[in-house]
């Protein structure tokens, strides 16, 4: 009996995900019955809301590509140093300041980064870059980047000091300096652990929602220009959900299509960096 | 000094200076919300309803919202996380339906939140009819935050040593008896943190809320779960993102209090973890 209740508390996580697939499954087919796969994957133009109606979702694409890519390149070096830091060099007293604050700083609600954005980084950049635009990439990307700066940080931690003692010491015995020790040895025999790293930070970027909604704009738009006004997958159904579209027009079955897209991405990139981060543990265990 | 060990102190700078920055950044981020936000944190902004008026308006509606919304949440979430992790780790054999749950809810981690809001949408809003209320909401974030709560219970109770297992068999306890009495209270610290994270993330998710169709503007407090609702990181968003310096004022109080609630949580946990780690020794 008790065994049997236990069964389906475990169960509900295997509902939850087949839930998930079936209600998008579900609304994404009455959409691609009006659009096809074509036209969505392909079109340059995303226009669902007014006419004439365009359904191309490389616009909102291409912003998810901007705040995942401007996060990654202001989150990982500054994340991979910090984690450097705390497994090569910080003393174990640093280490017990330094790691619960970065702790805080991955507790912190995405809204609130949303906020940041617009109030400190966005007039920032326009001080900087007058022309930029109030809501623009750069600055929901750096808000973004912060988010997963943690994540970066604390899971290479973790590949870093897996990394076993003994490389060390051999490299040492050779008469290497620390530098060497850690850019020539520890990194390369962590790096599968810490693309996997990247990647978890990554999907987290592409997923994340009220910091680009608040700070990235809404103009679906291909771009190569991070200064403008662009808008994210994410944003999208946002958008779309606190509007008033109707319930079952092809308007409102966009956001499944789109939501669908986002769900297949970052499943893939999770799939992927948890068999590498799997495969680095079977290395040295 | 020879260049070899000058390179060997300069990138031990550096990865110290990306490390404070990290820090920096934090307080940083604290400041320029207590800056904007000190002006606006009274009695007024708890007692208050949101109002088209800057200066008038309070998060009342919001702090009730997530209040019911939190309760509920960890009233379902908790019993079922920590039932599957005790499913896993203490009835599960090392089968193929066991590897399916596993793999399966390491990868429910990593799907966005606004995903759980679809599935939402169609599910309890739509499917149950549930509409946009206070149950709705917290069923959603019982979803969104259960990979936390079985994850983190799961290692709670893989810290529990075999050997109090073994001696509660020994003594012709069931598995259930042993689970129970020997087990649970021994990890409950364990169980504690990772129940007070998964809480906090509740806490602070606007993304799928707002899929379900959470109210941006609400002037009454919920009085019983089918309700409909708002809660302070919606609120917070709202006033974010309109142009009027003293809105974003008083979006940066609502951001005071929400971070405050969340300290006192981990505080609690902290000191709930302190007091029931006393008790177990091994």
């Amino acid at each position: 009996m008790i065994h049997f209740v236990l069964f389906l508390c475990a169960g509900v996580s295997v509902l939850t995900t087949l839930g998930i697939v079936l209600v998008l499954v579900f609304e994404s087919a009455l959409f691609f019955r009006e659009v096809s796969f074509v036209e969505f994957f392909t079109g340059t133009e995303w226009t669902p809301l007014f006419d004439p109606k365009q359904f191309g979702i490389l616009p909102l694409a291409c912003g998810t590509m901007w705040i995942a890519v401007g996060s990654a390149l202001f989150a990982v070096p500054v994340g991979l140093m910090s984690a450097i830091y705390l497994s090569e060099y910080a003393s174990p007293r640093v280490r017990a300041v330094v790691k619960p604050l970065l702790e805080v700083l991955a507790g912190i609600p995405s809204v609130v980064y949303g906020y940041f954005a617009v109030v400190l980084v966005s007039p920032l950049i326009r001080q900087l870059i007058p022309q930029a635009d109030v809501f623009n990439a750069v600055s929901a990307s750096v808000a973004v980047g912060v988010m997963i700066l943690p994540t970066v940080a604390s899971l290479s931690e973790d590949v870093l000091r897996a990394v076993p003692r003994s490389l060390r010491e051999a490299a040492y015995g050779l008469g290497s300096t620390k530098f060497d020790v850690t850019v020539r040895v520890v990194v390369p025999a962590a790096l599968s652990g810490i693309v996997a790293a990247t990647l978890l930070a990554i999907s987290r970027a592409i997923g994340e929602t009220m910091a680009v909604t608040l700070a990235a704009g809404a103009t679906p738009k291909l771009t190569w220009n991070p200064l403008e006004s662009i808008q994210t997958m994410t944003a999208y159904i946002v958008q779309v959900s606190l509007g008033d579209t109707p319930a079952g027009t092809i308007e409102y079955r966009t956001i499944f299509a789109v939501a669908m897209t986002l769900f297949l991405m970052t499943f893939a990139m999770n799939i992927v960096a948890r068999s590498v981060l799997r495969r680095f543990r079977q290395v040295y265990s | 000094m020879n260049w070899r060990r000058a390179i060997s102190k300069l990138f031990e700078f550096a990865c110290l200076g990306a490390t404070l920055a990290s820090v920096a950044l934090l307080v940083v981020l604290l400041a320029n919300v207590v800056y904007h936000g000190a002006s606006r944190l009274n009695w007024n902004l708890l007692t208050s309803f949101p109002s088209r008026f800057p200066d008038k308006a309070g998060i009342k509606a919001a702090l009730w919202g997530s209040v019911w919304l939190i309760s509920l949440t960890t009233l379902f979430a908790v019993p079922v996380g920590v039932g599957a992790a005790v499913y896993l780790e203490e009835y599960g054999r090392r089968n193929w339906w066991q590897r399916i749950v596993e793999t399966n809810i390491s990868n429910l981690a990593g799907v966005p939140s606004i995903v759980y809001g679809i599935l939402g949408l169609g599910l309890f809003v739509r499917a149950l009819a549930f509409d946009r209320s206070v149950l709705a909401g917290s069923l959603t974030m019982t979803l969104v935050i259960l990979p936390i709560v079985i994850i983190s219970s799961q290692e709670a109770l893989r810290a529990v040593p075999s050997s109090i297992r073994h001696a509660s068999y020994a003594l012709g306890a069931t598995r259930w008896q042993t689970v129970w009495h020997q087990v649970l209270p021994a990890a409950l610290p364990g169980l504690l943190t990772g129940v007070v994270l998964a809480i906090s993330r509740a806490m602070g998710e606007a993304a799928p809320l707002i899929m379900i169709g959470a109210l941006t503007y609400v002037a009454f407090v919920p009085k019983s779960p089918m309700d409909p609702f708002t809660a302070l990181p919606i609120q917070i968003f709202n006033w974010s993102s309109r142009p009027q310096e003293a809105f974003r004022d008083v979006a940066a109080a609502g951001i005071i209090v929400l971070l405050v609630l969340l300290l006192l949580m981990n505080a609690a946990a902290v000191i709930l973890r302190h007091r029931s780690g006393k008790n177990v020794r091994w």
